[in-house]
């Protein structure tokens, strides 16, 4: 123990340990009769719930534990201090744009009137959100190139559903559905499994020595039962496809469209609009792009932009334009492909990326993007003589490197990720994109400061250089965390899902 | 830009470093032809104290201060403050999904917790780290039963959630999973119990109910089990209202609960984001949709968790995955949690009796009122009721606006046969005060026609 404290001192980087307070569960705090909340005297005749329910009455209680509102404050609040967040530092998660979120955007979304919405409240009392929709429709649009969009989607992937849902009903109304969907090696895993879930057989697409789609592979494996190609542009190793519009003349000529999953969008707002490169459907991610925060894994929302032959067969309800002037929900729409949520999204998260829009206005848009790309490079520069580039193509928003030389000396990129803790950094993407055999994936975003780039970069430089000389020290990391080297094996061979009640 | 942190000599210096002549030499793989040489058509760049502004104007125009019975699937009651003040610790907020639980274990603990406190209020053996919303996760304990059963229909209440039921229509349509609706009593507002029996057959995968029910009736879960199960199909019972089960029993006959956790401190944000979460019994742990947090240890015996059972999952199975859902309400997820923790084992009792209270009174005082009847009033029911009135609600309605008051939600609209019936929901934070003044104005139609 003390060599292991000898050397975290020694560590080059922005952290000293500090203390973490130790809480146990929530469950094994609580004790009988300690209360957090009070009711205000009820005002109606009190009911005797039991006669009421009769069998439907719930007689066992379930096991909620009873602690006092200072408790509660101390229990969320250590839980917490055990996280890394972007507020602490850089979280430079390739495909998953980390950016600062912003408070203002919290703010606004609780504000009265908006945050206490009830979605089923008449169209004539909801006037005000609906043309807080409505801006962000047209910003949204104006920033794709597109012209529909649905906001209604959940997240990332219910937008790749939505937007594959769109293809459907496209080619069915075309008079065949087609049978299946292209996708490159190098996409994210919901693209696969969104085409299964809408139907679809997937067909994978190898990517060319650039790690770019193969316009070779693509003629000759786009057919009459090709649906579409899910691309991700730029790819997922922060390339932009400078062949795009090829791709999308080889499957426009073949009748099969062209979608765009929008992770990497980050890159390209202000700067160049799919729209306009031959995209047909996308989606957006508000929780990458537009700066509403990830929360631990979510809310997302993923709102689907489209050319105008796709927008009959958008979700309903859809906002429009009523004749006196006012906004409202259209539902009379034959053609659509039905609802993909209950109400109309994940409205808290459109506020909070209206809120960013204004913030940044277009010139701060366009210089998000520029600083986005600005970052990556400057990171590839300051790395790419000690981590083999696999791919020597232009990045754009990201850089991905391969752990080829590390791993020589029998460390791979997870090891060099979990040492990067110790220096005070949440990891890059390990291992993905596929393609990239020990791909580390690293997106800094805008959010970055010079200062703060440079101290990644040293303690990447740094780790590199332990590889060399103690490998053993990175092999073993993390060294400064509350927990290290979980055993994932047991979790899942036999999984305690939750706590429960003791015996006695 | 003020959330951009690098001033211009910086960005000089950088470009220089990297070798680049100028920012554009970065973009020049993009195509000449599709760069974009123009601003974009956005608002021009705003002040923090204009943005406010503007939704503050935005919440205005809204109208508030009203009072509401507004329900049918969210719902209004009071939230802690705690639950804000700790939710936006930037610690939970500004985190990632926890795939490095070294650096996680607050959001993993949290999820766990949360996992516990929803199998435990289910009846449930097991439940994972959120869905999207009730409605999609309703959809996704049907697509889950049918990788379970083997079978591919289902057999849906009518009583379900309308938007629900599209949305599993949506869902369904293209995995060749066919399903059939069972209407209702008339007199319960219950599934009609012969009609579904007449409707399960051995292909059936699964019985989707929800309890209470869109009505607001509570459905009789063992009565619907032994149908479902008697046949071995999977019962699914969807919960739209989180509270109820304060008082009302669990669906333990379930194999699969799908719920919406939005009535646990979550704001109603004009419907998201919300919360949903599927429970189910143990046995069917491996075909469960979404993510799942588990508890193991480290290597020095402490007691951690972890993202578990992930083969599950898009990313490892891709187009093999039970599910192609990623980012869940991880942060609405952790507003229940403290919420529940809260209100806590006698809390959530003393609430749920707080909104049966509420809405019984609510109930016996509206129908009170001539020209005004319940429908379904021989069943039990939570917080919510249907009020059939002599006069069309396209009348009383804005005569309630009038007076800062929004009525019942229609239901002809998803159910053209009970013509001027409404759905009213009462909870904890309405005022005998609103609903005497509701009863008044529905009395005074019938004065003045």
């Amino acid at each position: 123990m003390a060599t292991a404290e000898t050397i975290e001192r020694k560590t080059t980087g922005k952290v000293r340990a500090h203390q973490t307070q130790n809480e146990g569960l929530v469950f094994e705090k609580s004790s009988p009769g300690k209360k957090a909340y009070k009711m205000p005297p009820l005002d109606v005749p009190a009911v005797d719930a039991s006669s009421l329910l009769g069998k439907s009455h719930r007689d066992k209680r379930a096991e909620l534990p009873e602690l006092s509102e200072i408790e509660i404050i101390r229990h969320f609040t250590r839980l917490s201090t055990w996280n890394y967040a972007i507020d602490l530092g850089m979280y430079p998660l390739g495909s998953c744009t980390m950016k600062y979120n912003p408070r203002v955007n919290e703010f606004v979304a609780r504000i009265e009137g908006l945050a206490d919405a009830h979605p089923y409240r008449p169209e004539s009392l909801a006037q005000g959100i609906l043309d807080v929709m409505d801006l962000l429709q047209h910003c949204l649009l104006d920033i794709t190139g597109m012209e529909a969009i649905t906001l209604q989607p959940a997240a990332g992937a219910h937008g790749e559903f939505t937007g594959i849902l769109l293809v459907r009903a496209w080619h069915e109304s075309q008079g065949n559905a087609r049978k299946k969907v292209l996708i490159p090696d190098s996409a994210h895993g919901t693209n696969p499994a969104t085409a299964a879930i809408c139907g679809y057989a997937v067909e994978n697409l190898k990517s060319n020595a650039d790690g770019g789609i193969d316009l070779e592979a693509l003629e000759r494996q786009v057919d009459e039962e090709t649906a579409a190609l899910m691309l991700t542009n730029p790819s997922t190793i922060g390339v932009f496809e400078s062949q795009i519009h090829k791709i999308a003349e080889i499957l426009h000529a073949k009748g099969a469209l062209l979608y765009m999953d929008g992770a990497n969008m980050n890159a390209l707002v202000g700067k160049v609009r799919p729209g306009d490169f031959g995209v047909d459907v996308m989606h957006l991610n508000l929780h990458k792009t537009f700066s509403t925060p990830h929360g631990g894994g979510g809310p997302g929302s993923g709102p689907v932009a489209c050319k105008g032959f796709l927008e009959p067969f958008l979700p309903i309800p859809v906002l429009v334009k009523k004749e006196d002037g006012t906004k409202g929900w259209n539902y009379d729409r034959p053609k659509s492909v039905g609802r993909v949520r209950a109400f109309y999204g994940n409205v808290g998260m459109f506020i909070r990326a209206m809120a960013y829009i204004l913030a940044n206005g277009p010139d701060g848009l366009r210089q998000t993007t520029e600083d986005a790309v600005l970052n990556a490079n400057y990171i590839r520069r300051k790395l790419e003589d000690l981590y083999e580039l696999p791919y020597k193509t232009a990045s754009m928003h990201e850089v991905v490197f391969s752990d080829k030389k590390q791993a020589a000396k029998g460390i791979k990129t997870g090891d060099i990720a979990k040492r990067l803790i110790d220096y005070g950094f949440h990891p890059y993407t390990v291992s993905f994109p596929l393609i990239v055999h020990g791909a580390l994936m690293i997106e800094p975003t805008e959010s970055e400061s010079l200062e703060e780039l440079d101290l990644f970069v040293e303690a990447m430089r740094s780790i590199a250089k332990e590889v060399e000389e103690t490998p053993e020290l990175v092999k073993s990391a993390p060294h400064s965390t509350r927990v290290s080297r979980l055993d994932e094996v047991q979790a899942a061979r036999k999984p305690i899902l939750r706590w429960r009640p003791s015996e006695n | 830009m003020r959330y951009l942190p690098k001033s211009p000599a910086e960005r000089e210096q950088m470009l220089a470093e990297i070798g680049a002549k100028s920012i554009d030499d970065l973009f020049s793989v993009i195509p000449a032809e599709y760069r974009l040489n123009r601003d974009l058509d956005v608002p021009r760049q705003q002040g923090e104290s204009e943005i406010i502004d503007y939704f503050k104007a935005a919440g205005q125009k809204n109208a508030t201060n009203f009072a509401s019975f507004l329900g049918a699937g969210a719902y209004r009651h009071y939230r802690p403050v705690i639950i804000d003040s700790l939710v936006q610790r930037g610690e939970f907020l500004t985190s990632y999904t926890p795939y490095q639980a070294e650096i996680t274990q607050g959001t993993l603990q949290a999820i766990f917790e949360f996992q516990t406190m929803i199998a435990e209020l289910t009846g449930m053996d097991v439940a994972n780290a959120s869905m999207y919303d009730g409605s999609t996760g309703a959809a996704e304990a049907v697509m889950m039963a049918v990788r379970v059963t083997g079978r591919h229909k289902a057999v849906v209440a009518r009583t379900v959630h309308p938007e629900y039921r599209e949305v599993m229509a949506t869902y369904a349509k293209h995995q060749g999973l066919p399903s059939t609706l069972v209407g209702y009593d008339r007199e319960t507002g219950r599934v009609d119990l012969k009609a579904l029996e007449a409707e399960v057959t051995e292909e059936t995968a699964a019985v989707l109910v929800q309890s209470p029910n869109f009505f607001g009736t509570i459905e009789d879960i063992p009565a619907i089990a032994e149908i479902a199960h008697k046949k071995g199909a999977l019962l699914i019972v969807s919960i739209a209202e989180a509270v109820s089960l304060g008082v009302v029993r669990a669906p333990v006959e379930a194999d699969i609960v799908s719920m919406e956790a939005q009535s646990f401190g979550v704001a109603l944000s004009y419907g998201g984001p919300f919360c949903g979460v599927i429970a189910a019994k143990e046995a069917y742990l491996r075909q469960m949709p979404g993510r799942l947090v588990g508890q193991t240890v480290d290597h020095d015996g402490n007691r951690g968790f972890v993202l578990t059972l992930s083969t599950r999952e898009q990313h490892i199975r891709r187009e093999k995955a039970t599910s192609n859902i990623c980012t869940n309400q991880a942060l609405v997820a952790l507003m229940a949690t403290i919420f529940l923790t809260v209100y806590g084992k006698e809390g959530i009792r003393e609430l749920a009796e707080h909104n049966l209270a509420k809405a019984d009174y609510a109930a016996k005082t509206l129908a009170e009122q001539a020209g005004t009847k319940l429908l379904f009033n021989s069943a039990p029911r939570f917080h919510e009721f249907v009020l059939e009135t002599a006069e069309s609600p396209a009348l009383w309605g804005p005569r309630l606006l009038d007076e800062k008051i929004v009525g019942g939600v229609e239901l002809s609209r998803w159910y053209p046969e009970l013509g001027n019936a409404t759905l009213w929901c009462a909870t904890e934070v309405n005022t005998r005060e609103q609903i005497d003044a509701a009863a008044k104005v529905l009395a005074a139609g019938l004065v003045e026609a």
